[in-house]
């Protein structure tokens, strides 16, 4: 699905990604780890072909990409519902009207929720609508930036839960950005470690050795393993 | 009311309609204060064409214009916010434009001075605001996907650029139409006040777009009314810029 080749990012002399090199196959789940500043979110827009960057990014013929940012900066006090939201992106895919509403029972946004002002959404009420602007245009390829980095426990649950069936009942391809490694193991068919002269690409249970973690973080990590895994 | 005013009227109401719009995705786009500024973009050009005898507006137009390119510019080529960009450049022009307008004209070029609309400058006006309001129309989806999150736009495909430079090229058609009777210094108000005032009570995109609008119209034929009638001043913009900050506060009104 994804095939990327001596892939390097740098902003004016800073150097953020070097030489990376990795692939990601159809129906597969891929998470992105590494200490802050290692380039994460940076990857994901080079993914997305919002930066510059040099070597090769292919995706797949038919690869359709949604994409859910880490934060959205916008001023959410601004008079729209999420579904003018929605509605922009319909509008702009020119989509058919029903798309809207089946894809916001599929994450759980309720039709009052679809027509609370952004403003008065919680944080994970939130998130689902920005997972629902993703799934808009039936894409094929899920790029999550830390989805629950602002979430309470309970919600983080609910999300996770989604992407497990957005998975493997749609058999979406996924890249994930997570700090979390319990969510990693739990989740993730592959995982990509960046960080300074760390880069490093398997399973999970494989890559991510004691040595390993202490290297990329700098300190030991702490993570629950769930015994249950993916 | 004879015809040179009553077509001022009608451009002026027009003007208010795409004013009320304009400010909407302004308002959204966080550059209201920004915006105020970028109205005195024409103010070098309008001193020009007044030392050179010309059409004010093509003064106005063509510095506008300029400075409108060079914010951009500066936002896309140094990475620096738009309200920066923008207050760099209006300390220049604003500096330019003191030391070469007249001093008899340099009033005008701040209030406005237009007391009636020839035939030609009426369709003139009237087509540069159609034009605003049917690029807005195009263009609503991408400005509101992309004032929303740049990110979420680009992924949707939008080239978030060029939607930017097209939102400040459609804002200075506006401050254009506007100068003629408003000045430099009030010609954003308008885009200002409604928008402001239908951010209080809207809920919705189309319910904001639509009271903008409405607030803005109100205000351009209250103060027209109000000047021809009652006040008889020399330039409309500041009844109208009142009657707008009234309805503002009138907005306070609704019930939380």
């Amino acid at each position: 699905m994804l095939s990327v080749r001596n892939l390097s990012v740098a902003f004016g002399t800073r150097v953020i990604i070097h030489d990376l090199s990795f692939e990601v196959t159809a129906g597969k789940s891929l998470a992105v780890i590494g200490p802050n500043g290692a380039g994460k979110t940076v990857l994901l827009s080079a993914l997305l072909n919002l930066i510059p960057y040099g070597g090769e990014i292919h995706w797949s013929p038919g690869a359709r990409l949604g994409y859910v940012p880490q934060k959205v900066a916008a001023d959410r006090q601004v008079p729209l519902q999420a579904r003018d939201l929605m509605q922009t992106k319909s509008s702009l895919l020119k989509l058919p009207a029903t798309d809207l509403d089946e894809v916001s029972h599929e994450v759980g946004l309720t039709p009052e929720l679809l027509n609370t002002h952004i403003g008065k959404l919680s944080g994970g009420q939130f998130q689902k609508a920005l997972i629902a602007f993703a799934l808009l245009g039936r894409p094929n390829v899920l790029l999550f930036d830390e989805p629950t980095a602002s979430l309470d426990e309970l919600s983080e649950e609910r999300i996770y839960e989604l992407l497990h069936n957005l998975q493997t009942n749609k058999r979406m391809t996924v890249i994930l950005v997570s700090h979390d490694l319990s969510v990693v193991y739990r989740y993730a068919d592959m995982v990509l470690c960046l960080g300074k002269g760390h880069a490093c690409l398997g399973p999970p249970r494989e890559v991510l050795t004691p040595k390993m973690l202490e290297d990329l973080y700098g300190a030991p990590a702490k993570y629950h393993l769930h015994a249950e895994g993916h | 009311m004879h015809q040179g005013q009553a077509l001022l009227l009608l451009l002026a109401l027009f003007f208010g309609v795409a004013a009320g719009l304009v400010g909407c995705f302004a308002l959204m786009k966080r550059m209201v204060l920004a915006s105020d500024v970028l109205s005195h973009l024409a103010l070098p050009g309008l001193g020009i064409a007044y030392l050179l005898k010309i059409n004010p507006l093509i003064g106005g137009a063509a510095s506008l214009l300029l400075g409108t390119l060079l914010v951009w510019r500066l936002q896309k080529g140094t990475g620096l916010a738009s309200d920066a960009a923008i207050g760099v450049v209006f300390a220049a022009s604003l500096a330019i434009g003191a030391i070469v307008t007249p001093k008899e004209d340099l009033v005008d070029a701040l209030f406005g001075e237009l007391q009636q609309v020839s035939i030609l400058g009426f369709f003139v006006g009237l087509a540069a605001t159609l034009l605003v309001i049917f690029s807005l129309f195009v263009l609503k989806d991408r400005l509101t996907i992309s004032i929303f999150s740049r990110e979420l736009a680009a992924s949707c495909g939008v080239k978030v650029d060029l939607v930017d430079l097209y939102f400040l090229l459609i804002f200075s058609v506006t401050i254009l139409v506007g100068l003629r009777f408003m000045g430099t210094l009030l010609a954003s108000a308008l885009i200002i006040l409604p928008a402001s005032t239908a951010r209080h009570v809207a809920d919705r995109l189309w319910s904001f777009l639509l009271l903008s609008s409405a607030a803005s119209l109100t205000a351009v034929l209250a103060g027209f009314l109000l000047n021809t009638f009652v006040l008889k001043i020399s330039t409309v913009g500041p009844t109208i810029v009142i009657i707008s900050a009234l309805l503002f506060g009138l907005s306070f009104l609704k019930p939380a």
